[in-house]
């Protein structure tokens, strides 16, 4: 789509593809307008290259001051709109002033690219890769043309992963000990762990195992914190008895979960939580809230 | 509470309602393949047993039609994997489920396939299902899903011979799995006692005794499967059920449990565990009825032992009777508050038990009755009839079983626990031993087992301790001296000395009868003497000379003394006839003073005590017709009896009829 900028008709027709478009995994994002479109997936350090085609419209030619592709790594803040911030900006000059008269390509590559901040679409933050392509004029604006892809970075698995394990309680009312077999998780990992009770003298109705994420932007005063529960998983249906164990499993991949992000770009954190919520025959709620890292394990084909 | 009723109708109405119409989209789902779907729908069906407003009664209707949907998206699962589908896949995939009810469900259902499918081994499966079942601890939504998970894998178990034994998989695993999911069902349900207000207890007791047949379902698995065998049930099975049973400190399920475990495992089982079994006896609650327990325990064994004579030396070899003995007193030690019906019933069917088993063993019969003897003395007479009645059982089973009166007289507790019984069925008890006797025709031939004998009937041979006359039932009075009076024909002995003996034991016995019983007694018992006497006629003269030996004339003095008895009744026209007995019988025997004597008394009896004027005319024909028949009496003698009786004939006539002429004594005669 051609971006007008002082102009009513568009003159040319812009296409960006990618060298390896075919091959490369494409994954859907949702659009500003609430499309989905599928978009190739890269990785950090990966060469990103392609071509342009410019081809004018209507036997129309475009007169320009340049030509220019950019590769831009943005973070833009929602309650302040429009407030986009380019982490990353490579450039690469397609071509000198001059005239477009018929189709023409400019084939470009940026090489090795640091993309070191994986794409993230949250509630009042997202962090997008974007090639931008520039046609430069003086009068009658320039036209511009954007291509998203998307990053997603890998981790291997971490050499050290202890369990959680604690005790919690209210005094005199509930003694539990719960375990995780993890505090680091991979998106397609199981969390698997037990709930002991050393002292129940409550009514307890059910117990539930929640996922949340809380994703906070800005700094300092201005610091906005949104919480999201993303799963509320059912780990006990009724009132158990001390010396009951019960068993956790859940699956991570029916989620729609992100890695950690930690403090990007000292603009955004993305942290994730285990909740455990024991919930009284007085709809009591009782909860011990615990960190977890999520990080995204690298694919085996 | 018609409320109640009312309401629990239209949740139940309600929640069939929704499971139906999510059956519907789920079978739609699974007749186009589509998995996502099927799962969707089977997920929310499943929802429903959710509730907890139903009765287990009620919820029990709407699990059964969930469990006939399941078994269509069971069926769907093997297509599923047939058609290629990754049964592990489909394990995890159910996993997603965000309520765990419906999630379980589905994950047993699913698990039901893998086993079948033989990917993974059936203990693996089996060991997860059971162990992610700990999810519900709410007891009859828990019972319930262990319920289907039993039911689903019981056909899928490495047993023995089963195509899903292996080299890891065992019957081992399979006991492994039971016991575990037995374990955690009785704790449920035993939960359920403690829930709710303490004014609903009789409600909550009666929802628990529906469910109970759920976890007693586990034990008869256990019992069936082929690789349970005594090495097994002894090692394992009985050991981990007992635990349960003796840790969960609930009365209900303790007696149901026990009685299921004697039920459900074979006899040959129990005898060879018997130890392990009546161990754990005395460390159940204290309410537990563990009579009954008991009892039905014995009588398992005894009809084990009816069975085949085969099985009988094994009792001996595992001392069955010392164990079961040893279990019941501490039993009985140990509750306090036993009634004593409660252990006279054990003590009953100890009997029954030693009855079958050991029979000729009269030691232990005895010891058993002793025992019971001891447990009475610290209670006393009885009161209650339900317990007399028992003790009537009791006392009643060795006479059945020996058919012989003798045998059940060397029992020497046996008298001692009549003495427990009130008069009444005091009386109860010697009539059906009487009955016994005649029925099966036994001859009691010593004086001393006649004296063993009496001391049982005493009760109807003479007045006991707080009898009230007014008390008696004439009928019954009756019926009860003719039980004794047709029982003196069984005391016989064939040896004449013995025979006296008896008859003196007797006789000694029914002179403490007092008025009302003399007229019913003291016949037979002349009869009985007259048969000796005429026996003793056909012995040599010679051979009677001892002082110590019988002899008819010291029959007939005894028989003198004996009618004479008679005259505190007073039985005169009884007493009469009797002596004119006497005196043919003496006739025969050429005993002419004898006869004599005897007509004597009866001349007195019939001039001083008959008074009515029939009653005087018989008596007359009756003297006269046995004067007639004797041949001993000499000259003198005869003509003073004669002159007697004609003497006694003449006033006769004279008040019958006017006297026109004397008439010639001669003629008469």
């Amino acid at each position: 789509m051609n971006y007008l900028i002082g102009a009513f008709k568009p003159s040319c027709n812009i296409s960006i593809t990618f060298a390896d478009g075919k091959s490369r995994k494409q994954v859907p994002i949702k659009k500003e307008n609430g499309q989905t479109v599928m978009v190739p997936l890269f990785q950090s350090q990966e060469n990103i290259s392609g071509k342009i085609s410019i081809e004018p419209l209507q036997g129309k030619k475009v007169e320009h001051n340049g030509v220019k592709i950019e590769l831009l790594g943005q973070i833009e803040m929602y309650f302040d709109r429009g407030n986009f911030y380019d982490f990353t900006s490579l450039v690469r000059e397609l071509d000198v002033p001059g005239e477009i008269y018929e189709r023409k390509t400019f084939p470009f590559e940026f090489s090795t690219v640091e993309m070191p901040y994986e794409t993230y679409n949250g509630v009042n933050v997202r962090l997008r890769y974007v090639l931008k392509v520039t046609i430069s004029r003086g009068y009658g604006g320039s036209i511009v043309e954007y291509q998203d892809f998307v990053v997603r970075n890998y981790t291997p698995p971490p050499e050290i992963n202890n369990s959680i394990k604690m005790e919690v309680g209210i005094e005199d009312c509930l003694h539990i000990e719960f375990e995780y077999n993890k505090s680091k998780y991979h998106l397609k990992d199981v969390i698997i762990g037990k709930i002991y009770f050393l002292l129940v003298r409550i009514k307890i109705k059910n117990m539930d195992l929640e996922i949340r994420r809380r994703e906070s932007t800005g700094s300092g005063a201005n610091t906005h914190v949104e919480t999201e529960t993303l799963a509320k998983f059912e780990l006990m249906d009724g009132a158990p008895v001390r010396g009951e164990s019960i068993p956790i499993r859940l699956f991570l991949s029916p989620y729609e979960l992100t890695p950690t992000h930690r403090n990007i770009n000292n603009k955004f954190s993305v942290k994730y939580y285990l909740n455990l919520v024991l919930v009284d025959e007085e709809d009591r709620r009782y909860f011990k809230q615990q960190e977890i890292t999520v990080y995204r394990l690298p694919e085996t084909s | 509470m018609v409320e109640r009723a009312e309401d629990e109708e239209k949740w139940l109405a309600a929640g069939i309602a929704g499971l139906q119409q999510n059956a519907f989209y789920m079978h739609r789902a699974l007749d186009s393949n589509n998995l996502r779907d099927a799962l969707k729908y089977s997920a929310q069906m499943l929802s429903e047993l959710r509730t907890s407003r139903l009765s287990p009664h009620k919820y029990y209707e709407l699990y059964m039609r969930a469990f006939d949907e399941l078994r269509k998206l069971e069926m769907f699962f093997k297509e599923e994997a047939r058609r290629g589908c990754s049964i592990i896949d489909l394990y995890e995939l159910v996993q997603h489920a965000g309520n765990i009810l419906p999630r379980l469900y589905l994950l047993c259902t699913v698990g039901s396939v893998y086993i079948k499918s033989k990917e993974a081994p059936a203990k693996d499966v089996l060991k997860d299902l059971v162990e992610m079942c700990r999810g519900i601890q709410h007891p009859v939504r828990g019972l319930f899903l262990r319920s289907y998970l039993s039911q689903v894998s019981r056909d899928k178990l490495p047993d023995i011979g089963s195509e899903y034994e292996g080299d890891a998989d065992t019957v081992v695993d399979a006991v492994e799995f039971l016991l575990q999911n037995f374990t955690e069902m009785n704790k449920l349900w035993v939960r359920m006692q403690h829930q709710g207000p303490a004014r609903e207890k009789e409600k909550r007791e009666k929802e628990r005794s529906e469910l109970r047949d759920l976890v007693g379902k586990n034990l008869h698995v256990l019992g069936q499967l082929e690789g349970v065998d005594l090495d097994m049930y002894k090692e394992t099975v009985l050991p981990r059920v007992l635990e349960q049973v003796v840790n969960c400190k609930d009365e209900i399920a303790q007696f149901y449990l026990m009685d299921c475990i004697i039920q459900v495992f074979p006899d040959e089982y129990h005898l060879q565990t018997l130890e392990t079994l009546l161990g754990a006896c005395p460390q159940l609650q204290p309410s537990v009825d563990i009579k009954t327990v008991l009892s039905q325990l014995m009588e398992r064994l005894s009809n084990y032992a009816a069975s085949s004579a085969e099985v009988l030396p094994e009792f001996l070899q595992v001392e069955a009777f010392s164990k079961l003995s040893n279990a019941i007193w501490k039993v009985i030690e140990a509750q306090v508050d036993m009634p004593i019906f409660g252990a006279v019933t054990l003590y009953s069917s100890l009997l029954t038990f030693t009855l079958h088993v050991h029979p000729d063993r009269l030691d232990y019969v005895d010891q058993v009755l002793g025992a019971c003897v001891t447990k009475l003395s610290s209670a006393g007479k009885l009161e209650d009839s339900k317990s007399t009645k028992q003790i009537v059982a009791l006392l009643s089973a060795p006479l059945e079983k020996y058919n012989d009166i003798v045998t059940v007289l060397k029992l020497s507790n046996y008298p001692r626990v009549m003495e427990y019984l009130d008069n009444r069925t005091n009386k109860v008890m010697a009539i059906v031993i009487i009955q016994s006797i005649m029925k099966n025709k036994t001859c009691i031939a010593t004086a001393e087992k006649v004296e063993a004998l009496f001391e049982l009937i005493k009760g109807l041979i003479k007045d006991l301790d707080g009898d009230l006359h007014d008390e008696l039932d004439d009928e019954d009075f009756k019926e009860e001296q003719n039980s004794v009076a047709r029982l003196i024909q069984m005391l016989y002995s064939d040896d004449p000395d013995e025979m006296l003996q008896i008859i003196c034991a007797v006789r000694k016995h029914f002179l403490t009868g007092g008025p009302q019983r003399l007229p019913y007694t003291i016949p037979p018992l002349v009869f009985s003497s007259l048969k000796l006497i005429r026996k003793l006629q056909g012995q040599d003269e010679n051979v009677v000379g001892e002082e110590a030996s019988a002899s008819p004339k010291k029959i007939f003095q005894l028989l003198n003394q004996t009618i004479e008895a008679l005259s505190v009744v007073p039985a005169s026209e009884l007493a009469l006839r009797l002596y004119l007995q006497c005196a043919e019988a003496a006739n025969d025997c050429d005993l002419e003073p004898v006869a004599y004597e005897f007509f004597t008394q009866a001349y007195i009896l019939y001039e001083e005590e008959i008074a009515d004027s029939k009653a005087q005319v018989t008596a007359l024909h009756l003297i006269v017709g046995t004067l007639q028949r004797m041949h001993v009496f000499g000259v003198e003698n005869r003509d003073t009896l004669t002159h007697k009786a004609t003497g006694v004939i003449l006033v006769e006539l004279h008040l019958f009829i006017k006297p026109v002429q004397p008439v010639s004594a001669e003629t008469l005669i």
